[in-house]
């Protein structure tokens, strides 16, 4: 029962690659989806999180807004 | 009876970190507060001149920083603000936002932060169009209008970066002529994509649930600039505030001598948020281990 984990992101930025890096360390898959490349994954983006700011990270459709470790780590564990 | 540690770390940057891993070889007891781990260092872009790597980004140097210090078995408090630190018949009191604790000796590591604009709308647009780091978000800004407000490197920086990105920039600069360096300059006054206002200041950020526009101030008169997006590069400001007592500098950054000693018998600082000069990943490194030197030899002369 793995869940299904999307990281919005830009290339240049830290905290993308510290999630990245975090989730990548727990040995969990994820879609990586660079939001500077593709603008209609950035509008939705935006529409999910209700804001602008990278990244946003999305477990089971629940959003976390910036690399929120203590969040991530509740709804990976739920 | 609550337990009274031999030194408590303030923060876990490069010098809080350096600190830690110092302090633990000693076999000290020891504890560090701090809000997040890696600090600036995590928003570093490329280093190519910290010893031993040629070349690490901020976040990776970070994360080696962070794997090096989880080695030891000390307690980590993240996410957590210290509000107040005094000083109490030679020992010394902290208070969090969650909790207090008691020490013998500190180390102040807490860095510093963007400072703000301080005008109607900034918290309420944060993240909602207005940003203060630009190698972050800028991408979302893609054929949109921006405002960069600053003067100085950083926010030329930002300039340079959205000139790939956005459809105009306008950059609000406080002076009356851009402070950051020459090479940057030119190439943002040839670019037809930028407008300088200098001798501006922002008055309100102004939008609906995003923003949609800034008032500025140029030489007494007011404008309002339809931009989606602001990037405030302001410059830094110390994390000092919760150290009342402790001596500062005009700029806010806690003064120290040369062995990391401020005017509070064991409080001991390190890092960008003291008066030492040249704020760079490898100083603040050093630093750290300066202090928890210090502070170690400290503590083997107290009774």
């Amino acid at each position: 029962m793995s869940k299904k984990i999307k990281v919005y992101g830009v290339p240049g930025c830290p905290f993308c690659k510290k999630t990245k890096e975090f989730l990548k360390n727990k040995g969990l898959n994820f879609e990586d989806i660079d939001v500077a490349a593709d603008h209609d994954l950035a509008k939705e983006m935006i529409k999910k999180s209700g804001q602008m700011s990278v990244p946003v990270i999305e477990i089971d459709g629940k959003i976390v807004i910036g690399f929120d470790k203590k969040k991530i780590e509740n709804l990976l564990g739920s | 009876m609550k337990k009274i540690y031999d030194l408590i770390i303030i923060g876990a940057g490069p010098a809080g970190i350096t600190a830690a891993i110092y302090a633990a070889r000693k076999k000290m007891d020891i504890l560090v507060i701090t809000k997040d781990i890696g600090g600036q260092a995590s928003w570093s872009g490329d280093i190519q001149n910290y010893t031993g790597y040629q070349f690490i980004s901020g976040p990776e140097l970070a994360i080696k920083f962070e794997e090096h210090m989880r080695k030891f078995n000390f307690e980590i408090k993240e996410n957590e603000e210290v509000k107040e630190l005094t000083s109490r018949n030679k020992n010394l009191f902290i208070k969090t936002d969650k909790d207090n604790y008691q020490t013998k000796t500190v180390i102040v590591a807490s860095g510093k932060r963007s400072r703000e604009l301080g005008v109607t709308g900034e918290r309420k647009f944060r993240n909602k169009g207005l940003t203060y780091c630009a190698t972050c978000d800028g991408p979302l800004f893609s054929g949109r209008d921006v405002a960069v407000i600053g003067g100085g490197n950083s926010a030329l920086d930002a300039a340079l970066q959205l000139i790939k990105i956005a459809n105009h920039i306008y950059i609000i600069n406080f002076t009356d002529n851009l402070t950051g360096d020459r090479i940057m300059q030119k190439k943002i006054r040839v670019d037809n994509k930028v407008s300088i206002f200098n001798n501006s200041r922002v008055k309100e950020i102004l939008g609906d649930s995003f923003v949609q526009a800034i008032k500025i101030e140029e030489d007494k008169e007011e404008k309002i600039l339809d931009v989606q997006g602001i990037f405030v590069e302001i410059g830094l400001i110390p994390n000092s505030d919760f150290a009342v007592d402790l001596e500062k500098n005009e700029r806010k950054e806690i003064v120290v001598n040369q062995r990391n000693e401020t005017n509070i018998p064991g409080v001991f600082a390190a890092g960008d948020v003291t008066n030492v000069p040249e704020k760079q990943i490898i100083i603040a490194a050093g630093e750290g281990a300066k202090a928890v030197l210090s502070a170690f030899r400290y503590l083997s002369t107290r009774k």
